[in-house]
This record gives structure tokens, C-alpha cells and sequence, in this order.
């Protein structure tokens, strides 16, 4: 399933005749769908020889992670698709304008702390950071949302105090280092961050249409848009989970720097959702508590499907920066509080 | 080479995405992957993908052909390609539908089990019938108080470690497979001459007070002395919700 890189036919001529250009339409109409189904009639034909090739047990164990991770992600992208097109389609520019502070030093903390509302996993946030960009949302406030939704809300919180019954002082230390990251990177893109990093909305503006048009439109779009994505992280993580050894874990617990590097690297590889990180983590008993906050502190922030729907929605250009930066700060700032509070 | 999705593709699409996640969602097809839990939010997702499919059909119909030279039909051409990816989940639920995981990964992962808050009452008399996570927990951490000298039986399936050791496995989800994690008991007694990995079995037998280490974190694994085992079919929720909160 080769995704060629060239651009699609058409979108470097330049503007040719009229004529050539609705016929050109025409064929293209006829093109992807024929191909759609060209493509899901050769899978069916072929499926016996395909089934026996996934036949090993890395393969099946791969599959199955695969599409778990792609069916447990894929409602709550759907609720962050329907909440930012209801933004991008019906909530007006002046509401956030209204609703933040206009300094956007202050805009930041107030944007992350109002990430606590939105219950749900990272894959929800990307989307509806998104479309809080393109209304006009100062960006240092959007990131601080994006970074902090996903770890803070109260499902979250909630999953946390569950899985550690015996330590009840990780879920303070958990939203209190999660809300330190979030404004922290949030006021370093407001000193440091450069627009053109950012991608334009690469999405032609919705006057002018009717607003049901604009919002099913939106979410097909993004549907569309991010789900791929979403794949391409979901193969990623899964590679990993198939892959790598569990043996090296065993090794780097010993000692107290390497284990909270070691559980901040695994966090990243995993890309497990947020609401689940924090029994993973409290199965890790070989770690310190300090080394599993950062697995909570990171993960929600940084993954691999993250970086795929970030580099999505955001553009390569940003994703390159603002991933690393991100790690590294969530990985400084849960040491420092796992030193403070566990 | 692959052209960029236009409307109708994406619209078809949707549509069979939607329709494949309510096909999981309607049958146990998800109890594969994901915990019971989330089924109303996948049918829900379901159903929006499916409208959308529709809304996107319906606008495209209401736009008619004059104007689908317009500026809207350019924006179709920048739906990024990396959309056909989309077809992989489909291909991988509908032809393949991949079993939940068995014993390659229980083998690859150290067993999670973990103090529980408390013990509940058990029956006083007759046969015993535990979980693999309840009978690991009250054998480790219970020292079998309430185990000793009772028919026992639990229900799992087998998984060999490099040496070959039987082990009665039964993976507990909290999201989704992908953090799926394994809790062992040890088989001893009278194990069945030729074990076949992934077959799902119901033992009978007696608590013993014998422990072992999982060969992967070192966790706790109990033995489990087996008078009678019976192969049994996989159970409709593969994975074990009940010990992992």
C-alpha cells in the first residue's frame, strides 16, 4: 500500500483552460472511487493468502494492538472532530476573545487550566486545539489546552487514584506537573514560537456555505485528516509494543536518573491512552514513584500517534520542535516534582 | 499512482468505517480489543461517521454539477493521500478480524498483579470457582487463607515460557489491548501430557503454598496444583475487566 509522495495531478498546472480543467474533474471523479473499490476487491480476493501471511504470532499479536489501538481511539476522535467543527462552525471569533484574557501571558494558564473540562484522551484535544487556532485563539494559549486537557480532566485524575490505591499523593503530583508543563510551553512559544512554523489552516474558509454544509464538512475533513494519522501512530505503536523487549526495562530501573528516562522514553513509544497510562504505570512496581509520574507526565503529552496528528494538523515543521520540547520539560518538571511532593 | 480522495471516495469511506465499527460494536467482535466499556461510544461513532457519509453525499447532490468546478472542488484535491490509510483498519476488522492476544504476548510481558484492597467473603463449602486474577492475588498476598484444603477451579489458557513451563494466563484490559497485561499461575500437578499454547482450559485441583518469579519482572507467580483439566471454549470477554479496577 504505497502512498506516493508526488502532489496530485492538476495542483501544479497552472491555470489552464476551462475545459481541461472540468474534464480533468470528470476523470478524477472516476478515479478515486474506482480505485476505492478496485482496491477492496483485490483485499477480498486475496484475503486467504494475506490471513496465512499474518498467520505468525508477531504478526497477530501486531494486528490485534493495531486495531485495538485504532477502535479505542477512533470515538474519542470522533467527539473531538464533532467539538471542533460545533467551534470552527458556531461559536463565534469574539466569544474567545471575550472569554481569555487579552494578554496572552494570561491567557496561557487560564487556557490550560480550562483543559480540565474535556473528558477524554489525547487523540480528542489534537482537533479541537486545532480549530481553537483558527478562531483566533492566541497559540500559546491553544498549546497550553492541548498539552494539558488530555492529562488533567477528572476521568483522567480519577483512573489515576484507582490504580494507585497504596500512593494517593501521585494524583496531585500528576495534575500539578501536568499544568506546570502545559503553561510552561505555552509561555516559551510566546517568547520563542514563530508563526510561520505553524501550517495554515489548510482548509478553505466555510463563508459563504450553509452552516450545516460547513460543519459536516469540517468533520469530514478532519475525519478524514487526522484518522490517517491516527494510523500511521497506531502502526508505529504497535510495532513497538511487538518489538520491543521487556527485559531492557529491568535493566535501567536501578538506577535513579536512567529509570525516569527510561519510563519517559516508554511513554512515548507505547502511545497509550491517558485514561489507561496510569495502570500500566502502577505495574511498572520495579520503578520509582518519580520514574512513573514522568511515564504519566509524558505520555498524554508526547506519543507517537500524538506526533502523527500534530505533524497532521500543526504541519512537520512544528511538530519537529514542539515534541521535543515538550519531552524534555515534562521529563526536568516531573523530577523536580516527584523530588517535591512523592 | 494514488490520487487524492475526492468527496465521493471519502464519503465511501466513511461510510464503510462506520459501518465496520458498528459491526464490532453490535457483535463481540470488539471485546477483542477494547473493554466492554466503550461499546456505546463506538456505536456512537459509528453512527456520526455514517451521517457524515451521508451529509457529504447529500451536499455534494444539493452543490449539483454546475458548480463543482468552484473553489470547492480544489480543496477536495488537498485532502491529504495519507487519508487511504484508512483502509487498513478496515481490511485488518473485516477480512482478518485478529484474535485477541494469546500467549505470545502473556510470554513477552511480566505478570501485573497486584495487592488488592480487600478479600471478599468467599462460600463457606462446596467447589471454589475463581478467576486467575483472584486466585493469583489471594494465593500471594492472602497466603491462601481461605484456599487451603478446597476444590478449586479456574479458567484461562496456556502459555509456555522458553523452558517450556505451563503457565494458565489471563490477559486484564483497562482501555485496549494496547495495554493489555498478563497474570500468571503456574501449573503443576496433573498437567495434561501435550499443552497446545492459546488453548483455553478450566483446571480443577488445590491451592499450593509453592511460588515461583515471572522470568520477565520478577513479579510474583503462584502454583496451582491440577487434578483434572478440561479444554473449554474462549469465553465471550476474552480478557479479565474485574481485577484491573
Amino acid at each position: 500500500m504505497a502512498i506516493t509522495t508526488s502532489p496530485p495531478r492538476g495542483a501544479e498546472e497552472p491555470d489552464g483552460g476551462r475545459e481541461k480543467k472540468t474534464h480533468d474533474e470528470e476523470s478524477r471523479h472516476l478515479t478515486s472511487p474506482l480505485l476505492l473499490t478496485l482496491v477492496l476487491l483485490t483485499a477480498v480476493m486475496f484475503q486467504d493468502p494475506v490471513r496465512r501471511a499474518l498467520a505468525a504470532p508477531v504478526m497477530q499479536s501486531w494486528m490485534t494492538v493495531f486495531v485495538a489501538v485504532v477502535l479505542q481511539a477512533l470515538p474519542f476522535l470522533v467527539l473531538g472532530v464533532l467539538l471542533s467543527a460545533a467551534i470552527a462552525v458556531f461559536v463565534p471569533p469574539s466569544f474567545f476573545a471575550r472569554a481569555l484574557p487579552r494578554r496572552s501571558a494570561l491567557a496561557v494558564p487560564v487556557a490550560g487550566a480550562a483543559g480540565a473540562v474535556l473528558p477524554g484522551c489525547e487523540c480528542a484535544s489534537v482537533p479541537v486545539a486545532g480549530a481553537l487556532v483558527r478562531r483566533g485563539v492566541a497559540p500559546a494559549a491553544a498549546l497550553a489546552f492541548l498539552l494539558s486537557a488530555p492529562a488533567i480532566n477528572p476521568i483522567v485524575l480519577t483512573a489515576t487514584a484507582v490504580a494507585f490505591p497504596g500512593n494517593p499523593e501521585m494524583v496531585p503530583a500528576r495534575f500539578v506537573a501536568s499544568l506546570l508543563v502545559a503553561c510552561a510551553m505555552g509561555w516559551l512559544w510566546q517568547r520563542l514560537g514563530r508563526t510561520d512554523w505553524l501550517r495554515p489552516p489548510s482548509r478553505s474558509s466555510y463563508d459563504g456555505r450553509s452552516r450545516g454544509a460547513a460543519f459536516w464538512g469540517s468533520v469530514r475533513h478532519d475525519v478524514m485528516h487526522a484518522g490517517g494519522f491516527l494510523v500511521v501512530g497506531a502502526m508505529a505503536a504497535a510495532t513497538l509494543k511487538a518489538v520491543v523487549p521487556a527485559e531492557w526495562l529491568r535493566a535501567a530501573a536501578g538506577s535513579p536518573v536512567l529509570s525516569v528516562l527510561a519510563l519517559a522514553v516508554l511513554a512515548v513509544l507505547l502511545s497509550i491512552c491517558s485514561e489507561a497510562d496510569a495502570f500500566v504505570a502502577a505495574s511498572l512496581t520495579q520503578f520509582s514513584l518519580t520514574a512513573r509520574l514522568a511515564f504519566l507526565v509524558v505520555g498524554p503529552m508526547v506519543d507517537l500517534k500524538l506526533f502523527a496528528m500534530q505533524a497532521g494538523t500543526f504541519g512537520r515543521a512544528f511538530a519537529l520542535r514542539f515534541a521535543p520540547a515538550t519531552f524534555a520539560l515534562a521529563v526536568v518538571v516531573s523530577a523536580l516534582t516527584g523530588a517535591v511532593l512523592l | 499512482m494514488k490520487p487524492a480522495l475526492n468527496h465521493q471516495a471519502q464519503a465511501a469511506l466513511l461510510f464503510l468505517l462506520g459501518a465496520t465499527v458498528l459491526h464490532a460494536g453490535l457483535t463481540d467482535l470488539h471485546l477483542r480489543y477494547v473493554k466492554a466499556g466503550l461499546r456505546p461510544l463506538l456505536l456512537l461513532s459509528g453512527a456520526v461517521l455514517i451521517a457524515t457519509a451521508a451529509a457529504t453525499v447529500w451536499y455534494e447532490w444539493r452543490r449539483g454539477p454546475r458548480s463543482k468546478e468552484s473553489k470547492d472542488s480544489k480543496e477536495a484535491h488537498r485532502e491529504p493521500r495519507v487519508s487511504w490509510l484508512l483502509t487498513l483498519p478496515l481490511f485488518a476488522l473485516i477480512l482478518v478480524a485478529p484474535p485477541a492476544l494469546g500467549s505470545y504476548s502473556a510470554t513477552h510481558t511480566g505478570t501485573a498483579l497486584q495487592k488488592p484492597l480487600g478479600y471478599p467473603e468467599l462460600p463457606e463449602r462446596g467447589p471454589l470457582r475463581l478467576g486467575v486474577g483472584e486466585y493469583a492475588a489471594r494465593a500471594v498476598y492472602d497466603h491462601g487463607r481461605h484456599l487451603r484444603d478446597r476444590s478449586i477451579s479456574v479458567t484461562g489458557f496456556v502459555a509456555l515460557d522458553g523452558t517450556g513451563t505451563p503457565y494458565l494466563v489471563r490477559m486484564g484490559l483497562n482501555c485496549c489491548a494496547a495495554d493489555a497485561q498478563p497474570v500468571k499461575i503456574a501449573l503443576t500437578g496433573e498437567i495434561p501430557p501435550v499443552l497446545q499454547p492459546d488453548t483455553w482450559l478450566e483446571v480443577t485441583g488445590r491451592y499450593t503454598p509453592r511460588r515461583t518469579k515471572d522470568p520477565v519482572n520478577d513479579g510474583p507467580v503462584p502454583y496451582f496444583e491440577v487434578a483434572r483439566a478440561e479444554p473449554v471454549p474462549v469465553p465471550q470477554d476474552p480478557y479479565d475487566e474485574a481485577w484491573s479496577g
